[in-house]
């Protein structure tokens, strides 16, 4: 593998990395407040998509576009938490996924109901079409550099506002005892709709930047969601630092199994044996730490 | 005889009466649900007495029904060895599956199972000679060298013999001391490792039994469709047993197989009225969590035992699931 080809591919996964770790921190997020885990976030991943076409075909321009969808996920999510999530907070794990699970029944359905079965393509939006000379030798996509530079603008953001805000400091206390927050007077309901509505929102955003990359089509949330799964195996699960760890981990090592796997072994690309790389990671990490690497403190 | 054993016994007289009374096209949907039957009530096994939240049972359902098809493509196509060796290949999956994932608990464990079985998924995917992603039809086994199980009715009587053994031996291990050591652990872990027995040994024997039991559920499946793809083995599959076992009853062997008779008959009903029936299906497994607490099954025990002191239901409470 030639030096130029081994930063591409390096770069590629970084990409997947930080779309994996946009993902992630939903999950983890509303795990380490709530306490839930929530199976219907690959459905805001996919929504995510659908709405931005949507959202573009009503606005006709890029930016208007982008957040008219991010506003539409946003509603959704504030629904579904008010409606559907409130009242699993209580139950098992068992009756949290069962429910979880039936919300992307319904939205892998609607949408075919909606926008019908064919999938879907996104254009690259023209400013950001293109491919730009990094190093001699080695050009890149405009467009894959802007969206894992907007994914790490949105991790920086993250990180401000769980670290430097008394909304983060709620989050935070929230994940450490929720019933302490509650009693010393904050609206924890509002608190779980804001977590939720932020987790949605991050997943969301992926589906929209990774649009013109994939096609959109009903279900292409659910692999995405189980492959955050072993994101957050492998970084641990409530810890915000784990789902970048993981995230980048998951989507470096993915990335090269599929370029090198099939050289090293002399399969043809595509094979589903190189999907299979990321869960035996999974597996050998789990053999070394049943919590994964940073898991947060609690049991 | 207690009023459960005699309610069992009913439905079984009504069961083997299906192919007198019923069409071919009913024989064949009764032989259906017996097959999601045993693979939810493996799911059940692991579930109701182990407390262990599976969701990738439809990894070994399929590793079965693969195990199955490929022998017979291979020229070994009797039942009586094609069978037990698609139980013995998803026993040896089932225990190296296990054998990680029971290393984490609550989270985790649903996190890992799905993971592992997205795996296994991608793992049929990959079999390129074996149509990929498209799966591959599978001729029907004989039985003892009698190419019988092409009648649809002979293989119903067969299938349903299997899952009345499955379910009387499923039945015998969790009253066993085995099942007794299982059933504590879903209780208190902690308490159980205290008097000495290390619960995750006893939880991997029960999940590599659960995995032989999908397995074989796995092979009819390949017998009855005729037909094996990866479609067995995605993530939906294992929340459709998962969401079979709720609906008749965790933690009760038979209740499962009543699920599966629930939502299978539903799915017909609901698709026949609309091509869109998971739009329906996903918001009343939606009510269904939110607003019921029991299972048919779990029901049908009360009515019957109405007078009766109540069996202790199972505890799904927040400190189940940690």
């Amino acid at each position: 593998m030639s030096f130029p080809l081994f930063l591409e591919q390096l770069f590629n996964g970084i990409q997947l990395g930080m779309m994996l770790f946009l993902m992630a921190v939903g999950v983890t997020l509303v795990f380490g407040v709530m306490r839930i885990i929530n199976l219907a976030h690959g459905s805001m991943f996919m929504l995510g998509g659908y709405f931005l076409v949507a959202g573009l075909a009503v606005t006709g321009s890029t930016l208007p576009g982008l957040i008219l969808a991010l506003a539409l996920s946003v509603a959704v999510a504030v629904v579904l938490e008010i409606v559907v999530l409130r009242p699993l907070y209580a139950r098992g794990a068992l009756d949290q996924v069962l429910a979880t699970f039936g919300l992307t029944l319904f939205f892998n359905e609607l949408v075919v109901v909606i926008w019908g079965r064919e999938p879907l393509s996104l254009d690259i939006p023209d400013f950001l079409d293109g491919r730009v000379e990094l190093l001699p030798g080695l050009s890149y996509p405009v467009y894959r550099l802007a969206i894992t530079g907007v994914a790490i603008a949105a991790g920086a953001l993250l990180y401000l506002l769980i670290n430097r805000t008394r909304i983060g400091a709620l989050i935070r206390a929230g994940s450490e005892k929720r019933e302490i927050v509650a009693a010393l007077g904050v609206n924890i309901g509002l608190l779980y709709t804001l977590v939720f509505a932020l987790g949605a929102a991050l997943a969301a955003l992926a589906g929209m930047m990774t649009g013109p990359l994939l096609s959109i089509e009903s279900g292409n949330g659910d692999p995405i969601l189980i492959l955050t799964l072993v994101v957050i195996v492998i970084g641990g699960l409530g810890s915000v630092r784990g789902a970048l760890v993981g995230g980048l981990i998951v989507g470096i090592f993915d990335t090269f199994s599929r370029v090198l796997l099939p050289q090293l072994l002399g399969l043809s690309t595509g094979s589903g044996l190189t999907s299979m790389a990321v869960y035996i990671l999974m597996a050998a990490i789990l053999v070394y730490s049943r919590t994964g690497l940073f898991a947060a403190n609690r049991g | 005889m207690n009023r459960r054993a005699l309610l069992f016994a009913v439905l079984l007289v009504i069961a083997a009466a299906v192919p007198a009374l019923g069409s071919t096209y009913d024989t064949r949907f009764a032989t259906q649900i017996a097959i999601y039957g045993m693979a939810a009530l493996s799911v059940d096994l692991l579930l109701g007495y182990g407390g262990l939240i599976t969701f990738g049972q439809a990894a070994l359902f399929g590793v079965g029904a693969y195990a199955a098809g490929m022998l017979t493509a291979a020229g070994i196509t009797d039942a009586l060895i094609v069978w037990p060796a698609a139980v013995l290949i998803a026993m040896a999956f089932a225990l190296v599956i296990g054998a990680l994932a029971l290393r984490t608990s609550g989270f985790q464990f649903i996190m890992v199972t799905l993971a592992f079985a997205q795996m296994v998924y991608y793992g049929g995917q990959s079999l390129r000679s074996y149509g990929g992603d498209n799966g591959f039809t599978v001729a029907r086994n004989t039985l003892a060298g009698a190419a019988v199980l092409g009648n649809h009715v002979v293989f119903y009587y067969v299938v349903l013999a299997l899952l009345v053994a499955v379910t009387v031996l499923a039945g015998r291990v969790v009253n066993s001391e085995f099942g007794l050591v299982l059933r504590g652990g879903r209780d208190n872990e902690r308490r159980l490792a205290a008097i000495g027995f290390p619960p995750y040994r006893y939880k991997l024997v029960a999940f590599t039994i659960a995995g032989g039991i999908a397995g074989l559920a796995g092979a009819l499946m390949a017998n009855h469709a005729s037909f094996v793809s990866p479609a067995l083995m995605s993530w939906q599959m294992s929340g459709e047993l998962l969401a079979m076992v709720i609906l008749g009853s965790a933690g009760t062997l038979i209740g499962p197989v009543f699920g599966a008779a629930i939502y299978l008959v539903f799915a017909q009903m609901l698709s026949d009225y609309t091509e869109h029936w998971m739009l329906f299906f996903g918001p009343l497994l939606v009510l269904r969590v939110l607003l019921v607490k029991d299972g048919l099954w779990g029901s049908l025990v009360r009515l019957a035992n109405a007078g009766e002191a109540p069996a202790p239901p199972l505890d799904w409470g927040p400190e189940a699931a940690e």
